[in-house]
């Protein structure tokens, strides 16, 4: 994978949460079409460096940046980035799902209505389309109208991440997407991402080792704020370069 | 073993006892004073209680005894009401919205207009009604629906943008986070999102406002005014419920002070009514909120 292929690339990226700094000069390509899974111990900066990424981060007090990252070649730091662009290119699934406070057919259409899409037929569509390719469609088709709130967890994710697919973006972030589901639903949407990646580049936060090693193409290991090692996963698995790395594949930091 | 251990259980058992009384006879207090209140209201008022009462306007001598009725109250009252309560809501909403999606919590600027909020909520309606007043004069208006309007309004925002704030508070960070991430402005997170979530709540801050202004005789007494006539437009005086019990009220003769207690019984069926109303409504908005 060449360099200048990756769709998200990081360069040298920190962040403080006031004085304190949560990512330590990170650099990491993320290539497209893979699924690349960051893993690290909990508090050591991922759910940060993948918020840092659709600059979620934003909305966050006393949150300061420095570095870039560079989507598809452009800085989403610059001054002159428009944020909302930013963030339409890529879904976003919730540790816990968040669905919104409408339909469920509204939480779908949600995204492409404030996008301008307007007219009913097109709506329907990418309803029915997004909704089959979360593996969700034939759970809901007849109760579109119902409040979103009503499904099981498990449904809500994928609904979530029907509600991300339907502004049509080239980039699914997943920040411990499983984390609140029962172990059925964890499969279902860990089988939808290993599916989507043919079409998307898709980016998971972990702390579940077997999972990294279920969905991994390309692994990066966070520690301490810090971008230990990085590679495909099969051979980061295999042959741990760094000690810390080593030492968190075999389970003795968790 | 039992020894101290027994004792503490049970002082915590008689603690909550007692607890639970006190609550039970609050609770009592609180139906039982609301009885009395409609009761007593009901009672001294359906001797008065007519269809003319109802449906007529004021005639000549109605304050000594003589025929007519208050449908100059009614109508001036909810015009008042509704005028004022949809003005203080474009006023109360957007506020709410941009202290709670434009600010930040530690913002001093959110805090300083909350602080201002909260000292406006305790302002006496008299003293709304002495600065409408002043205002009035200043700009060369009369006593008219107009003025009054815009008191009450003056007089209900507080409240209710006060009553919008806090459950848009509660509204989770991680609902906004989810609109952001679609590429919403904050615009349509805070419109078409944290509206959705908070619609139950902000309509009981709605109808608490709403319920404070209709009631409110001290404010309108001099921007309202009060005639005998259905008011024709804005620019004219209007009768109000809170007034005409205050008027008939303070006369000499029963009979008429009966008719004050009628007056009272319509106000107080006038809240119950956009209360219940209110309540349905709020049971159809709170099907799509996020648990």
């Amino acid at each position: 994978m060449a360099n200048g292929e990756a769709p998200i690339r990081v360069r040298n990226l920190s962040v403080f949460y006031g004085g304190l700094q949560v990512l330590r000069d990170v650099s990491l390509d993320i290539p497209a079409k893979r699924i690349t899974v960051i893993v690290g111990p909990s508090g050591c900066g991922k759910t940060t460096l993948l918020k840092s990424l659709n600059r979620l981060l934003d909305a966050a007090e006393g949150v300061r940046v420095r570095g870039q990252v560079l989507v598809d070649g452009e800085d989403i730091y610059a001054p002159r980035t428009e944020v909302t662009r930013v963030r339409k290119k890529m879904g976003l699934l919730s540790q816990k799902p968040q669905v919104l406070p409408m339909s469920i057919y509204e939480n779908v259409a949600y995204g492409p209505r404030i996008h301008g899409l307007r007219s009913r037929k097109d709506l329907d569509g990418r309803v029915e389309r997004y909704l089959r390719l979360a593996g969700l469609w034939d759970e809901v088709r007849d109760r579109l109208r119902e409040p979103a709130s009503a499904l099981s967890v498990g449904q809500q994710q994928r609904l979530c991440l029907a509600r991300g697919l339907a502004v049509e973006p080239e980039i699914i972030l997943g920040d411990e997407p499983t984390s609140a589901l029962d172990p059925p639903s964890s499969q279902n949407v860990e089988r939808r991402l290993m599916e989507l990646k043919r079409d998307y580049t898709v980016v998971v936060v972990t702390h579940i080792l077997r999972q990294a090693r279920r969905i991994a193409d390309h692994l990066a290991f966070l520690f301490l704020g810090e971008l230990v090692e990085q590679g495909p996963a099969a051979e980061v698995f295999a042959g741990p370069r760094d000690p810390r790395t080593r030492a968190y594949l075999s389970g003795e930091i968790s | 073993m039992n020894g101290p251990a027994g004792r503490s259980l049970g002082r915590r058992k008689r603690a909550d006892l007692f607890f639970r009384a006190l609550a039970a006879a609050s609770a009592a207090a609180v139906i039982l004073a609301l009885l009395l209140i409609l009761g007593t209201i009901l009672w001294k008022a359906v001797p008065a209680l007519s269809l003319s009462m109802l449906t007529r306007t004021p005639k000549g001598g109605f304050y000594l005894g003589r025929e007519g009725g208050i449908l100059n109250a009614i109508v001036g009252s909810l015009e008042l009401a509704l005028g004022a309560t949809a003005l203080a809501f474009l006023l109360s909403l957007p506020l709410a919205l941009y202290l709670n999606l434009y600010k930040d919590r530690s913002s001093k600027t959110a805090a300083w207009t909350r602080f201002s909020l909260d000292v406006l909520w305790g302002v006496p309606s008299i003293v709304y009604g002495a600065f409408g007043f002043i205002v009035m004069l200043a700009l060369g208006l009369r006593a008219s629906l107009l003025a009054g309007i815009l008191t009450v309004a003056l007089l209900e925002f507080p409240i209710m943008c006060r009553a919008i704030d806090e459950v848009l508070r509660l509204v989770p960070r991680e609902l906004r986070e989810a609109s952001d991430s679609l590429g919403a402005t904050r615009f349509e997170t805070a419109f078409r999102v944290f509206t959705r979530q908070a619609a139950p709540g902000i309509l009981t801050g709605v109808l608490l406002a709403f319920g404070r202004g209709i009631g409110d005789a001290a404010s309108v007494l001099f921007t309202a005014g009060f005639a005998d006539r259905v008011p024709a437009s804005l620019g004219d005086p209007a009768a109000t419920l809170p007034l005409a019990i205050f008027f008939q009220l303070g006369t000499p003769f029963p009979e008429v002070q009966q008719r004050a207690y009628a007056s009272a019984a319509v106000l107080t069926l006038i809240i119950l009514l956009v209360s219940l109303a209110g309540r349905t409504a709020g049971r159809k908005a709170d099907r799509n909120v996020v648990k």
